[in-house]
């Protein structure tokens, strides 16, 4: 099943264009890692896929579960079931995790026709995702992310995502700063939560992440165009040799 | 100028019904007061302190005075049937400048030597309780309300707690601007805490009918050695209304007091608030928040005047502005020779939520001691556009975002309110306020 089609996207961002036609399709219970050198459009187009307002999409299409995912506001994409983990997670000072966590998943339940969740299974619930990140109590009573180490930034992002359960998580350079053991709490929250009903799209420049989380497909971006797409084997290859021989054949082959 | 000529000339020709209505010290000062009104005139934007609110437009009107102090009555029933609980306070009102011997005031109990009731009664059969501290504090050595509103003010509240006396229990002081005109009204508060004495005071200020009022209202505080007040000043008036007010607070040594001054919904204000550190070691929180939409405009001015050594002052105003609504802060913070190891810190920060919205601020610092930790800020800005981002990913709709953003960025200041069950009712009102449910003044009937 399609979980995420992409044609020809193109968007810019202060009338600079980033995305220059990207073309992909993640099914079902994928894993696709997109790789590529810095300035490639990788950042952009997980802003674009989310719905960031400062990115304009200036051409081509994309649909979310048989959705037109373009047609929707960033919290309507939220509701449906897409989430990003991202690379710099905003501090919201005044506002607590717990009201926070609460307001999400009460406004998804009002989108679906739920009734708001009762508090004593909401603090269950919290208390189910915490642990599966190892994110203390403490973390629940704070100001969003305010204070929060790097490491626990982004624990909180897959806590996050363990709370709204969506179908499709980009995780956008989640890997970046993070030391190896929270990179393996972290990997191991994506890796719990796979699912053959659930998608995850893994932006990252290095190799290391994809030794914890499994892609299925591995995919290559440069100047905002997909220019190759193979195994897990080619995330290994791109670690050892660079990126440049991929760009060379690119470019040979537009020749 | 001429807006103080027609004042002057209206007391001139009325001075004995103004007297006749009032009594002892309140009376002993009008020819003080009328001196200054004639030499300094009404406060005008060509003044540094009053740049940004021309407060002599709002005396242009030919305003009415109930001078002769004909009865308006109020019906307090129907205006307070509604009881939010959990804030339980001993109860008073102030029916435009009148204060009202209420059987809920009649009621309240206070400790022995507690005086809470009329300035006026007070002045004519306590006066021991009000000539000592009486116009003391208000400054008419200068352009301001003061003049005019000791000029003309006939009633008030009187709040006196003795040597040792602590009062539990908060009071509530409301204030209502009710009549069938347009009216002016001069109010006064005379607050004196003696020697370890410990009280709490909320002032809530409404105008019930739609007429345009203008109020003038001075307020003397006189903290004790020792002593500890909290004051708690909630406007929650209309758009027809302006409100001059000036807070004078004079603190003693080792007392600690705690201000702090909202205005959740009004027309023109201008609230001063002067602070006199006289003894050494004493502490002042001085906060603010001012919500604003529509043309409404609020202004804060603060002055604390670190006149002694060892005195602590922390004050944090924040400003949401909205529409085509104006704010201003001007902070002034004196540390005079010799105040050494002063400490003091003043936070101005605020958002315009629209390209019209516009918010003058102005932190003053004046060191004139070397051994003084001292600091100031202010910002204005707008909503965190990533915070925003970050929410709506998550799936909060846009409005909710800004509203979990406005409430968040005033809580730092209602966070700083002691009393407990006023925060949260504090909260709830900042909530339907951002919300848009508190368009107008609702009586009492959203604040008790």
């Amino acid at each position: 099943m399609s979980m995420l089609k992409i044609e020809n996207l193109e968007a810019a961002i202060n009338g600079k264009q980033i995305l220059k036609g990207i073309n992909l399709e993640v099914n079902a219970g994928e894993v696709h890692a997109i790789m590529g050198p810095n300035g490639s459009g990788k950042s952009t187009m997980s802003n674009v896929l989310v719905g960031h307002p400062a990115y304009e999409v200036t051409g081509g299409k994309a649909t979310f579960k048989g959705k037109d995912l373009l047609a929707m506001s960033a919290e309507e994409r939220s509701h449906e079931g897409l989430f990003m983990s991202f690379q710099y997670p905003v501090e919201i000072p005044g506002v607590s995790m717990t009201n926070f966590m609460r307001t999400a998943i009460n406004e998804k339940r009002k989108y679906l026709g739920l009734p708001p969740m009762a508090p004593t299974d909401f603090l269950k619930f919290i208390k189910e995702k915490r642990d599966m990140v190892k994110l203390d109590a403490k973390f629940m009573n704070r100001s969003v992310n305010e204070g929060f180490s790097g490491g626990e930034k982004k624990r909180n992002e897959i806590f996050q995502m363990a709370m709204l359960e969506p179908s499709l998580s980009i995780l956008d350079e989640t890997d970046s700063g993070l030391d190896i053991d929270a990179l393996r709490i972290v990997a191991d929250g994506v890796n719990r939560l796979k699912s053959p009903e659930t998608s995850v799209i893994v932006i990252t420049h290095y190799q290391r992440l994809l030794d914890y989380i499994k892609p299925d497909i591995v995919h290559v971006l440069y100047q905002g165009r997909i220019i190759k797409t193979a195994g897990p084997e080619l995330a290994l290859e791109l670690e050892e040799r660079g990126y440049d021989w991929v760009i060379k054949e690119y470019e040979d082959s537009l020749k | 100028m001429k807006e103080a000529q027609s004042y002057i000339d209206l007391f001139s020709k009325n001075r004995a019904l103004v007297e006749r209505g009032s009594g002892g010290v309140m009376n002993t000062l009008r020819d003080a007061a009328l001196d200054s009104l004639v030499q300094y005139g009404l406060p005008h934007n060509k003044l540094e302190e009053y740049l940004h609110t021309d407060v002599s437009k709002w005396f242009e009107p030919d305003w009415g005075m109930n001078l002769a102090r004909i009865d308006m009555p109020v019906d307090m029933a129907e205006t307070f049937k509604c009881n939010v609980p959990n804030l339980s306070t001993q109860l008073y009102f102030l029916a435009n400048d009148t204060f009202v011997c209420s059987e809920t005031a009649s009621k309240n109990t206070l400790p022995d030597g507690v005086f809470a009731g009329s300035l006026r009664d007070a002045a004519l059969n306590r006066p021991q309780l009000v000539e000592p501290f009486y116009g003391k504090l208000a400054d008419m050595a200068k352009p301001g309300i003061a003049a005019i509103n000791t000029l003309f003010v006939q009633d008030g509240f009187l709040l006196y707690v003795p040597d040792g006396v602590t009062i539990e229990k908060p009071l509530q002081l409301v204030t209502l601007l009710s009549s069938k005109v347009d009216l002016m009204v001069n109010r006064r508060i005379l607050v004196v805490l003696g020697r370890n004495a410990q009280a709490k005071l909320l002032v809530c200020d409404h105008a019930l009918a739609a007429n345009n009022y203008l109020t003038t209202q001075v307020i003397e505080v006189f903290a004790g050695q020792d002593s500890s007040f909290e004051y708690y000043d909630l406007e929650e008036t209309h758009n027809a209304n302006m409100r001059a007010s000036e807070l004078y607070i004079s603190q003693s040594a080792g007392s600690k007091v705690a201000v702090d001054s909202l205005t959740l919904h009004n027309g023109q204000t201008r609230n001063t608030a002067c602070v006199s550190f006289d003894g050494r070691g004493a502490e002042l929180s001085l906060n603010g928040v001012a919500i604003t939409d529509k043309s409404q405009h609020v202004d804060n001015m603060t002055f604390v005047d670190h006149r002694l050594p060892d005195c602590t002052s922390s004050e944090l105003f924040k400003y949401v502005l909205d529409d085509r609504s104006t704010g201003s802060f001007a902070g002034k913070v004196l540390v005079r020779e010799g105040a050494q190891n002063t400490s003091s810190q003043q936070t101005n920060r605020n958002i315009c939520l629209t390209r019209e919205a516009r918010m003058f601020t102005q932190p003053q610092l004046e060191i004139y001691a070397d051994d003084v930790k001292c600091s100031h800020g202010a910002t204005v800005g707008q909503l965190d556009e990533k915070a925003l981002f970050y929410m709506r990913q998550r799936g909060i709709p846009m409005d909710e975002a800004r509203m979990m953003l406005m409430l968040a960025f005033v809580g730092e200041v209602i966070g700083k309110v002691e009393l407990e069950p006023l925060r949260d009712r504090l909260y709830r009102l900042v909530e339907k306020r951002f919300r848009g449910q508190l368009t107008q003044c609702e009586g009492c009937r959203a604040c008790r």
